[in-house]
């Protein structure tokens, strides 16, 4: 089969690689019909996130048709059309009956590294690194989905797959995003990052009860897009952010601030230059220029969201800061199993179509140039989605937004 | 160094070592922590014969048991926990059927169980070799405890214990494996030192984590096959 993989640094190719096969009893096939590339797809592509091997498959946010099950898949039948969590569960675990999916016990075959690094280690994911599991991902046109009893969601009749496709992460992330930041009537919250994650943190926000949102980029197509979903919005290369935001909050700062950028941030002034230097030496793996300024930008007794990917370290945390100002501040991979059927069902009721993100249907062919637009953010180009088994004919060049 | 004479050691005194260290074994402390120099076949053997006098499992000399209640510092011993979503007795059970432990101890190629108390193990080793030993069970406590002790002839003297203790909170069971193994010199020292890998922590992690797997969640978790780029 066609498969997307990780050479290198900046280097993803379309490889032919063996079909994947059942390798346990709940494990289930699926042939991909839809597999997007999410924005930390872009730290393995820039070379920021350790344990990835040349040949790794790449890909977290996929769905499609089921083609084989294991002996004790029990849910699923051949011809079901699916969506997958890019977090892989057991189900089981203490932290599956609690809810919080993406701290599964049992799905990383190589926890022993996440414990050097982190203490313990989290769920396996989907394409993320050896760290966090090394399983094949879904930009392929199949995949392998381990504990397939527990993971993936039946779609509906008359659902797209541009409608249904986010539901693996994006959509439940910026959600668990604004849920983190317990959202009380009255409040303002403030959203760094207009990318896929921040624009669904966006509409979660107003879902969630937020009074008022406000959204900090620089490019114009995103905050265009941010302001369509009724946002105020700062365009931090044309004003100091921290400052608007406090102007625009009554000198208050917004009650809740979340960082959907991550450890790739960039930013103006001496700060931004240092952690660019830092990153690139290896110094920190995190430029953490978003994460600072919310903390400093917080009201007092605020709450700081982080959905944005931070992989190792990050230097100079305004600890003081965060201490004096008794912020709080809550993260994590997102426990999408939790979020699937609820999301699902705004989607059924109208109150959002996630499709609108969608500015490029490309043949994965196409991933090696998809993967550049999308880090450079050419061609106005927001969110990717890859069919396997489309052709550049059958697709249009690309999607208005 | 107390009690460097076990065979001396006054009653009253046996009785409050054996005390101590049954509650070392069945409490919350790190276990190795209280080992010290002690060596954890002379306590294990001590604590299921009952007394710090023994004779050993197939009659020893004075000087091994002297050997053996002192301890070696050059044993390597390692202690690991680990909670698991499952009753103790359904824990013990599947142990305790020591033809089962290949499933998740990766380097063991088989053990046959011979009758309630002894069993042949066999281990990979590297270069196609491999490792056989008989073991001994020294404390059976059903659903509680498991302790093993190598036979005397064995060429990698080991002993160790497994205990299932519920966790407090609901949280299932708390499963801790000490084990301490004697390395031999020469060839054979470096193929044993292969076998444990540099980090007989991490490996034992590793095989409660796939014993964890197993039993929490059905299956081992793995990416043995799949595909991937050239």
């Amino acid at each position: 089969m066609k498969a997307v993989c990780w050479h290198g640094s900046q280097d993803v190719r379309v490889d032919t690689v063996p079909d994947p096969k059942i390798l346990n009893p709940h494990d289930a096939i699926l042939k991909v019909t839809s597999t997007a590339i999410c924005g930390s797809d872009l730290h393995l592509y820039d070379g920021y996130i350790p344990t990835m091997k040349s040949g790794d498959i790449l890909g977290h946010e996929f769905m499609g048709e089921v083609v084989e099950t294991g002996p004790e898949v029990t849910n699923l039948k051949k011809g079901d059309r699916v969506v997958v969590p890019f977090t892989i569960s057991c189900g089981n675990c203490f932290f599956c009956n609690r809810d919080l999916w993406s701290l599964c016990d049992n799905t990383n075959p190589n926890a022993w590294m996440s414990e050097k690094l982190y203490g313990h280690s989290p769920a396996g994911l989907f394409g993320y690194s050896h760290l966090l599991g090394g399983y094949a991902g879904g930009q392929a046109e199949y995949v392998r989905v381990p504990f397939a009893n527990v993971g993936p969601l039946k779609v509906p009749d008359g659902l797209t797959d541009e409608q249904v496709l986010f539901l693996t992460d994006i959509f439940p992330t910026g959600y668990m995003a604004a849920e983190n930041c317990d959202i009380q009537p009255g409040e303002v919250v403030a959203v760094w990052g207009c990318g896929p994650v921040g624009q669904f943190a966006i509409r979660s926000a107003m879902m969630l009860g937020a009074e008022r949102v406000i959204a900090i980029d620089r490019l114009p197509e995103r905050l265009a897009l941010a302001a369509a979903a009724g946002a105020e919005i700062i365009n931090y290369e044309e004003m100091d952010a921290g400052i608007a935001l406090k102007e625009m909050t009554g000198g208050l700062g917004p009650d809740c601030c979340i960082d959907a950028v991550g450890m790739e941030a960039h930013g103006t002034g001496a700060m931004a230059l240092y952690d660019t230097v830092m990153q690139a030496v290896r110094m920190e793996t995190g430029r953490a220029m978003v994460l600072r300024q919310a903390i400093v930008a917080c009201r007092k007794g605020g709450k700081i969201s982080v959905p944005g990917v931070y992989g190792g370290f990050i230097d100079k945390m305004p600890m003081g800061a965060f201490v004096n100002k008794a912020l709080t501040m809550r993260s994590g991979q997102t426990h999408v199993h939790k979020y699937l059927r609820p999301l699902l069902e705004r989607i059924q009721q109208g109150d959002i179509d996630p499709s609108f993100l969608i500015t490029h249907k490309l043949p994965l062919e196409e991933a090696p140039r998809a993967y550049k637009i999308f880090r450079d953010k050419e061609e106005d180009c927001i969110k990717v989605v890859l069919k396997p088994f489309e052709t550049a004919s059958s697709l249009p060049a690309a999607v208005a937004t | 160094m107390e009690n460097s004479m076990s065979t001396q050691t006054p009653i009253d005194k046996q009785a409050g070592d054996l005390e101590r260290w049954a509650s070392i074994i069945g409490g919350g402390a790190m276990v190795l922590t209280g080992l010290q120099q002690r060596s954890l076949k002379g306590i294990l053997t001590a604590v299921a014969g009952g007394g710090l006098v023994y004779q050993g499992t197939q009659g020893k000399s004075t000087v091994k048991q002297v050997e053996d209640a002192v301890g070696l510092d050059h044993a390597i011993r390692v202690e690991k926990t680990v909670t698991i979503n499952r009753s103790a007795a359904d824990l013990y059970s599947f142990w305790r059927n020591l033809s089962q432990l290949p499933t998740f101890m990766r380097h063991l190629k088989s053990v046959q169980v011979i009758d309630d108390r002894r069993s042949h193990w066999v281990a990979n080793a590297p270069m196609g070799q491999d490792i056989e030993w008989d073991a001994v069970i020294v404390n059976d406590e059903p659903n509680r405890l498991i302790a093993w002790t190598s036979t005397d002839d064995a060429p990698v003297e080991n002993s160790g214990f497994v205990r299932f203790q519920p966790s407090a909170g609901d949280r299932g069971t708390e499963v801790k494996v000490v084990m301490e193994y004697q390395p031999p010199g020469g060839m054979l020292g470096t193929m044993i030192a292969k076998l444990f890998g540099e980090e007989p922590e991490q490996q034992i992690g590793d095989e409660l984590s796939r014993f964890k797997q197993l039993m929490e969640a059905g299956e081992i978790a793995t990416t043995e096959g799949q595909p991937k780029g050239a």
